[in-house]
């Protein structure tokens, strides 16, 4: 029985190495947040972290991840309140809320490498994850009020470190 | 309007019981199911005080609202909410959602049904929720007043608190909950007769409030139907034979499935309800052996009468039923306009076409079904409950009134989930396995076997006077019918002409508020299209189409006849008659699209044009008047590029100002998508589109400038997720002429349609 690292904690699941770590994750851990959108990596809506990259969990295979540190939607944050979450219900982006754990964890492997991303970055970034209420917009200004909050944060945590 | 449906409704409520309040135990208020197992846990705790079907209030003081409508993003849940608080006197941070079951009680007070569309929800639930939180306000303070010994008429209720000013005493609502005071009755006529507060009394409507959904679709909690889970559960995947409808299953060989781990069965399905046709389930322990099982299974087809049907055939078809003179039924017949064609100085003719387009929600479609007693439970996302509940009876064998539907939150409907074809596989999986299922649909079920928007042929003639007048528009349009497919018989409309009832949810929007003298509009349903393409209502529906055709050529007889395109429709918008009232309003409208967007005031670069377009979405008596202006630039290759939309929209009265805007975006974010990006096509009877990779829907990249400006005059609140939608694919049209001279009749536009039009 392969052993998944998730949000941290070490759990087995009962799936074959062939299994996409999307249902793993969804029926075996019951961590329902990660949704199934197309199957075929081409919406989003499944993205989940693998050592920090974000991949897409239906084109993943469980046999492929065991070991690595994998982080879902209910792990990004331990309350919920990861920059980009506070950011997302600032600017009340969801609508239908279906792709948007998928948006927010595609987002937050960006602001990790990229702190203070362009407009058309962001776009590159983010342009393969389909939201089919089209909240576009407000997906855009709530990344881009996530990285001005974690630039922010950072500055003052620095300017406090001692020198 | 449309009349609505009573005739599917398990256990008729009347509407004097439906709207019963205050004080009432809470068994009494369980309509339709008293008698029946299994149905007491929907009852509230004792100790609550449950004024209306529609909020219990409990002894903490939480209020929570159940709502009636599927919640699909556009937040009804949370705007129920809001209309009761602002009447009821409550807190907002006091306020919680819960979604209602397909319980009776909770049918829409207006359609009395449990259906969700049309953009309906904020206009007909208004009064109702108004009167409900007005009645629970009133309850708490009587039982406030007695509890403190005071007259209730010097009380003042503000944020879940109930205050004497000349006392200073004051109880919370929940005091007065756990007090036990609160028992004030209203008959339906006393409830009838609540003076409910003017708009400038307002503190929360028209207030964007936060949506109380949102934060759990920011942390993975909110729960679709795809992520219920029951104890010993199995899962279905559908396998779909490759014609949308008609084929048979012949033989099944499992043989290979019963090789892959956890196996269960495969169910060829008996669809007495004619939703699905050839399905087989392979039902197995996870969903990940269930499709491989669906994968291993040997399944011979018989293709059936549409396997040869293809878009062109549909199309072809169309067009023959057109020109046959005994076709359809009229909608509109004012005047003679074949007269006056006859004598019109000039007459243009033009043909306009969309595409099948496919709904394609984020979350495909799913359901699960559990047999337990004689009740069967659903739990699944659905816009229809009433009749998918009835579907799902009809899957079971069994009387509707045994059926539970457990809503859940909505991964996107766009009208795809008023049916019920889901319903089925899982229904039908679970009685032959005697085990809970849950059915999902690969993306390629979803987009193969959706109740797709039909493919559209409409054909219109219009006259001008000398002076480039309007005399005369004749309109046909031709589709699959959606709504008839329902079978339900309030759904339908009268012909003018008394050829029988027409599907109004094809036509409607040519009954538009423009003065014709002599107009007719026909409705004509493409049978071949209807068997093939067994179609649905795409979000914004009919008027996704005809206003596509009306707009067009409205613009094209402006340039025909010299005029400015803008100007024209104005002219045309004198409110004369049956158009008074709307008509103004959607001059008005116009004109601010006009003003945002600097309509005739920039001098453009070339190949760039701007192009109006304006729309009474979604019918004559529900229309938010709504209009646009594109701004395109065209390239010499055809290439369109959409640099900013501006919209304006005339809403009534905003309960959400910034969800209003939300929803305007999405809609017109919506519009473009099918004006430019999405297409979908038949061969062989089957669809050939399967995923995102081949039916393209609008990504971030692809996003222009959209400006939106909100008008609210203090009318009745009308609704806001559809009319968008059908007004951006004429503003591009009649941009993309403006900027090139090319004029393009087909949706989606391609560039090659606009490079052959600008050489023509």
């Amino acid at each position: 029985m392969p052993t998944l690292t998730i949000n941290g904690r070490s759990m087995p699941v009962d799936a074959a190495n062939d299994t996409p770590l999307l249902w793993a994750i969804r029926e075996q851990l019951q961590m329902t947040g990660t949704k199934f959108g197309c199957g075929a990596g081409l919406c989003g809506a499944c993205t989940v972290h693998v050592n920090g990259e974000a991949v897409r969990s239906c084109q993943t295979m469980v046999g492929d991840v065991a070991g690595k540190k994998i982080t879902t939607i209910e792990g990004l944050a331990p309350k919920g309140d990861h920059p980009l979450q506070k950011a997302w219900i600032a600017e009340q982006v969801p609508q239908c809320g279906y792709c948007q754990s998928g948006q927010i964890m595609q987002a937050a492997s960006l602001l990790v490498k990229n702190p203070n991303p362009t407009k058309d970055e962001v776009v590159a970034h983010m342009d393969g994850n389909l939201c089919r209420c089209m909240t576009y917009s407000r997906i855009q200004k709530a990344i881009m009020r996530a990285a001005t909050e974690m630039r922010t944060a950072s500055a003052t945590s620095s300017e406090r470190r001692p020198t | 309007m449309n009349r609505h449906v009573k005739a599917i409704t398990p256990e008729t409520s009347d509407l004097s019981r439906r709207s019963f309040l205050v004080g009432t135990a809470a068994t009494g208020l369980v309509l339709g199911y008293a008698g029946v197992p299994g149905i007491g846990e929907a009852l509230a705790a004792p100790s609550n005080f449950e004024p209306s079907v529609w909020y219990a209030i409990a002894p903490d003081g939480l209020v929570t609202v159940t709502c009636g409508k599927a919640d699909m993003g556009q937040h009804i849940a949370s705007t129920m909410a809001q209309i009761v608080a602002e009447e009821l006197g409550a807190k907002w941070s006091d306020m919680r959602v819960a979604l209602a079951s397909n319980d009776p009680k909770f049918n829409d007070p207006v359609l009395g049904a449990q259906i969700t569309g049309g953009s309906w929800s904020t206009m007909m639930n208004f009064d109702a929720m108004s009167r409900a939180g007005a009645a629970g306000r009133m309850a708490l303070t009587e039982g406030a007043a007695a509890a403190m010994g005071v007259p209730a008429g010097e009380l003042v209720v503000r944020d879940s608190m109930i205050s004497h000013p000349k006392s200073k005493k004051q109880m919370s609502f929940a005091d007065v909950v756990k007090s036990g005071k609160a028992t004030k009755t209203f008959t339906p006529d006393e409830l009838k007769a609540i003076k409910l507060k003017t708009p400038d009394q307002y503190t929360l409507i028209g207030v964007s409030v936060p949506q109380l959904d949102i934060p759990s679709k920011t942390n993975g909690t909110a729960k679709y139907g795809i992520d219920v889970m029951l104890p010993g559960m199995a899962y279905g995947a559908v396998v779909t034979p490759p014609v949308r409808f008609g084929a048979t299953v012949k033989s099944v060989d499992d043989s290979a499935a019963k090789k892959v781990p956890g196996f269960i069965k495969a169910v060829t399905l008996d669809d007495k309800t004619q939703t699905t046709s050839g399905w087989v389930v392979a039902v197995a322990s996870t969903y990940a052996n269930a499709k491989k099982a669906a994968a291993a299974l040997k399944i011979a087809y018989d293709g059936g009468p549409n396997a040869k049907v293809s878009s062109e055939s549909l199309l072809d078809e169309a067009r023959r039923l057109q020109k046959l003179e005994d076709s359809g039924q009229f909608f509109v017949k004012d005047g003679d306009p074949a007269a006056a064609l006859g004598t019109a100085a000039k007459v243009l003719e033009a043909e306009y076409t969309t595409s099948i387009n496919i709904h394609a929600p984020m979350e495909p479609m799913n359901a699960t079904a559990e047999f337990k007693g004689d009740i069967l439970h659903i739990y699944s996302g659905n816009q229809f409950a009433t009749r998918s509940g009835a579907i799902a009876a009809g899957a079971a064998g069994i009387d509707p009134k045994f059926v539970v539907m457990h809503q859940m939150w909505l991964g996107g409907g766009f009208g795809r989930r008023l049916d019920a074809d889901m319903m089925i596989p899982a229904v039908q999986a679970a009685k032959a396995i005697g085990k809970p299922v849950k059915v999902i649909y690969t993306r390629e079920n979803d987009m193969t076997m959706d109740f797709s928007r039909p493919l559209t042929y409409q054909k219109v003639k219009a006259g001008v006077d000398g002076d480039g007048k309007l005399t005369a528009l004749s309109h046909d349009v031709v589709s699959a019918w959606p709504t008839q497919r329902w079978g339900i018989p309030d759904f339908l409309t009268p012909s003018v002409d008394k050829k029988g009832p027409l599907d109004s949810f094809t036509v409607n929007g040519a009954d538009f508020f423009y003065t014709v003298p002599n107009h007719y509009v026909r409705a004509i349903k493409n049978e071949m299209a209807h068997n093939a393409t067994p179609s649905g209502q795409l979000r914004s529906v009919a008027p996704g189409w005809t206003f596509w055709a009306v707009e067009s050529m409205i613009d094209e007889i402006a340039a025909a006849t010299g005029k400015d395109p803008a100007q024209y429709r104005i002219s045309l918008l004198d409110g004369a008659g049956k158009n008074d009232g709307g008509a103004q309003r959607l001059r008005n409208t116009l004109l601010a699209a006009m003003g945002l967007a600097g309509y005739g005031t920039k001098k453009l670069p070339k190949g760039e044009g701007m192009g109006v377009a304006c729309v009474s979405s979604q019918e004559r008596a529900t229309a938010s008047w709504t209009a646009c202006v594109a701004h395109v630039a065209v390239a010499p290759s055809g290439e369109v590029t959409v640099k900013k939309l501006t919209v304006a929209t005339d809403v009534g009265t905003q309960v959400h100002p910034d969800n209003i805007r939300a929803q305007v975006e999405g809609a017109a974010l919506w519009g473009l998508s099918l004006a430019m990006y999405e297409k979908a096509t038949l061969k062989d009877g089957g669809i050939e589109q399967t995923n995102f990779d081949s039916y393209t829907p609008l990504r971030m990249s692809q996003v222009p400038e959209v400006a939106i400006a909100v008008i609210a005059n203090g009318e009745k609140a009308t609704g806001v997720g559809e009319p968008a939608v059908t007004v951006i694919a004429p503003a591009i049209g009649n941009a993309i002429f403006n900027a090139s001279g090319a004029r393009v009749r087909a949706l989606p536009i391609t560039a090659e349609a606009v490079k052959a039009s600008m050489k023509a």
